[in-house]
């Protein structure tokens, strides 16, 4: 019994293990995602759950803001732009010694200019003489900050850099891309497993082959047709019935043939039973098959739909990097390269492209393992 | 373009194929009323209308291009001039080819390997203990993504900074936690190859562990009962009846992954482009489609080689469709 207990202990810890290293990466680019842009560039994610120290410089206000009071010139504000929570704790004013002064005690510039900087950023700037310069003077704050997390990158992101319409361009690509490879080979799988037609043997052991051929080995006769059409009848080779057709044809052994494989499971009498009764190979497929078949279709589509949202290399060749048609993953390789230090960019990014695949795992988990097992049990 | 006319172009596009099958089965029903009764002739017409599009898009799309791929692999780059051999020597000669060839066998040894072992480790694991379901779609969760996120993802964690700054990627952060000094994982030759295939190992582990744990629920529970009470260890358990047991789905997985792994792209691509010798096949084939106007010649090559590589897995699967077949 003793050594039972601790071979539990033992695998709970291991699978902890295990699960922690692979939702760490995922988890630190969602929280770095909702961090501020300027600490996120010089602060590890995992530092944001607790109250850390950072050395900032601000700049004070200038003359315009100054008030007399008696025979002395003041000007009263606050460091922060917004109330971030931010606890200041020491300050100076020139940059060889950034935190010579405690908080609430009083600096001297070297015009014999005072200020007194408060916990919460507020400072008075006193002087004898009228206050000159439009500029302020900088003062370097050591301050503790408190966690905080903000949406700003994904408004960002989704206006300003473009991401919300290659979202939308990815569903343009994506939803086509998966029904139609979805019509075309229910009706194929129908042929291939009820009615009988020469050939069809050679043709399932195409699909068969056809299964494992990799993409690369189309893309260049593929990509020559387009060329060759588009120049035919004067329009762009890149467009989105292009790219629908694209997938169409890479998906189409793997959808043929998963669905294939479930409806030669589906009891041949019943089938037998409706043509004897008259009823046309169309009506029996409406009618029977495709009913019986709905929880098989949502399996794939959902594994064909994941797969076009996440595929880059059919979109990179068969669509143009024109805003109107970028989709996600090509645009967040653009960032990669333009934006590459740009965290706050490619980390809001990222998670905004892993939103729709999340939501249906999260939501159709079961229809996807049960695609991807049917689908692997044959290899 | 706006939603709207976005949404028509998608509702077009789908409802086209929609009514290409209503129609043309609903005009073969109409005549079939009108015209004498000749049933082959209308069970052939209903045969193509079923097959037609599909083995169109199949014929266009994959048939032909394989074979028109081998076709310009002894064509020049624009296709037209009959070359020989030349593509074919170029590529032996090629140090990015030779790098290319290296790295994907490098890739296709570790990469399989790795996912399908953590995969069975944690499958077992996970079927004893009773957190386990949550543990499983955790680790399954990375497959849902694209490799460019991931690639993303793991970017930031290779993240380098000089050694005095603060370190933002968690890895050099742990190494910098334990005294190391810290390194740009990428730009490191050889290594760095390892953490690109880290990235494919943690998306294809969640593949491998779904189907053993359908596969380990086949195993009869008699069996399992009857080891441990002749007091066998479950280590011993693991060893002689989980593993001869699962000897068919480890093969399964192995091919996939192994698939997978020989047109890895994405990765390469969004990461280091082939830098600092981490090229493979796929990666050098698109540069080449497009490098200088594109060259069709030794782009088919470079094709024509990730190809060869799934040849005895094609031969094999067709082996095994006929053995079924037969039954």
């Amino acid at each position: 019994m003793k050594k039972l207990s601790f071979t539990s202990v033992f695998s709970q810890l291991l699978l902890l293990l295990f699960v922690i290293a692979w939702i760490v990466p995922t988890f630190g680019l969602f929280i770095s995602s909702l961090r501020d842009k300027d600490v996120l560039a010089i602060s590890g994610w995992w530092t944001s759950f607790t109250t850390t120290e950072v050395n900032e410089i601000y700049r004070t206000k200038g003359k315009e803001d100054q008030i007399k009071e008696g025979d002395h010139y003041f000007i009263k504000s606050n460091l922060f732009d917004e109330n971030q929570g931010k606890e200041i704790f020491r300050f100076g004013v020139t940059s060889k010694n950034i935190d010579e002064y405690e908080v609430g005690k009083t600096a001297l510039f070297k015009d014999e200019t005072e200020i007194t900087v408060f916990e919460n950023g507020d400072y008075i700037w006193k002087s004898k003489e009228e206050f000159k310069k439009k500029k302020g003077k900088r003062i370097f704050v050591s301050a503790k900050s408190p966690p905080s997390f903000t949406l700003d990158n994904y408004k960002e992101v989704l206006l300003k850099e473009g991401l919300g319409q290659a979202f939308l361009n990815t569903f343009a690509v994506a939803l086509p891309a998966t029904l139609i490879p979805l019509i075309i080979c229910s009706y194929f799988a129908y042929a291939l497993t009820w009615m009988k037609f020469y050939g069809r043997d050679l043709l399932l052991a195409t699909i068969i082959a056809s299964l494992v051929v990799p993409l690369q080995m189309c893309l260049i006769p593929v990509l020559t047709i387009y060329n060759d059409f588009g120049a035919l009848f004067g329009v762009s080779a890149k467009s989105y019935p292009g790219i629908w057709m694209a997938h169409t044809g890479f998906g189409l052994a793997s959808t043929t043939f998963l669905l294939w494989n479930f409806l030669k499971t589906l009891p041949s009498e019943m089938i037998e039973a409706a043509r004897v009764d008259g009823a046309t190979h169309y009506d029996t497929f409406i009618k029977i098959v495709v009913p019986l078949s709905i929880p098989s279709f949502a399996s794939i589509f959902i594994l064909q739909f994941l797969w076009v949202w996440n595929d880059l290399l059919v979109g990179l060749v068969f669509l143009d990097k024109h805003p109107s048609e970028i989709i996600l993953t090509a645009k967040l390789k653009e960032l990669l390269g333009s934006r590459g230090e740009n965290w706050e960019i490619l980390t809001t990014g990222a998670f905004v492209s892993m939103t729709v695949p999340l939501f249906i795992f999260f939501s159709l988990q079961r229809y996807f393992i049960r695609g991807l097992v049917a689908g692997s049990v044959k290899g | 373009m706006s939603i709207f006319s976005l949404a028509i172009t998608v509702l077009i596009g789908v409802l086209f194929f929609v009514l290409f099958f209503h129609i043309s089965n609903f005009l073969l029903d109409y005549f079939r009323v009108k015209a004498s009764k000749n049933f082959a002739f209308e069970n052939s017409i209903r045969v193509i209308i079923f097959i037609a599009p599909a083995f169109i898009v199949l014929f266009v799309f994959i048939i032909y291009p394989v074979f028109e791929t081998i076709r310009l692999s002894f064509y020049d780059k624009v296709g037209e001039n009959f070359v020989g051999l030349f593509n074919y020597t170029w590529a032996i000669n090629d140090p990015d080819f030779k790098r290319s060839i290296i790295n994907n066998l490098g890739w296709l040894i570790v990469v399989p390997t790795l996912s399908t072992f953590f995969g069975l480790v944690i499958a077992n694991l996970a079927d004893k203990i009773w957190w386990g379901s949550i543990a499983k779609s955790i680790i399954f969760m990375p497959m849902a993504i694209s490799f460019v996120g991931a690639g993303v993802i793991w970017k930031f964690m290779y993240d380098y900074r000089g050694p005095g700054d603060q370190q933002i990627g968690l890895l050099n952060a742990i190494a910098v936690a334990f005294g190391f000094e810290p390194q740009a994982w990428l730009t490191i030759p050889i290594w760095n190859n390892l953490f690109l295939m880290a990235i494919m190992i943690w998306i294809q582990t969640g593949l491998a562990l779904v189907i053993f744990s359908a596969a380990l629920r086949s195993i009869p529970n008699e069996t399992l009962d009857a080891a441990r009470i002749d007091g066998a260890s479950e280590l011993k358990i693991f060893w002689s009846i989980i593993i001869p047991y699962l000897e068919q789905t480890i093969l399964v997985i192995w091919t996939i992954i192994t698939i997978l792994v020989l047109k890895v792209f994405d990765i390469i691509y969004a990461m280091t482009n082939g830098q600092w010798q981490t090229e493979v096949l796929a990666n050098l084939m698109y540069d080449w489609m497009f490098r200088g106007g594109g060259d069709s010649g030794r782009g088919s090559v470079l094709a024509f080689c990730i190809l060869i590589g799934v040849i005895p897995i094609l031969a094999w699967n067709l082996y095994r469709h006929k053995q079924e077949q037969k039954v």
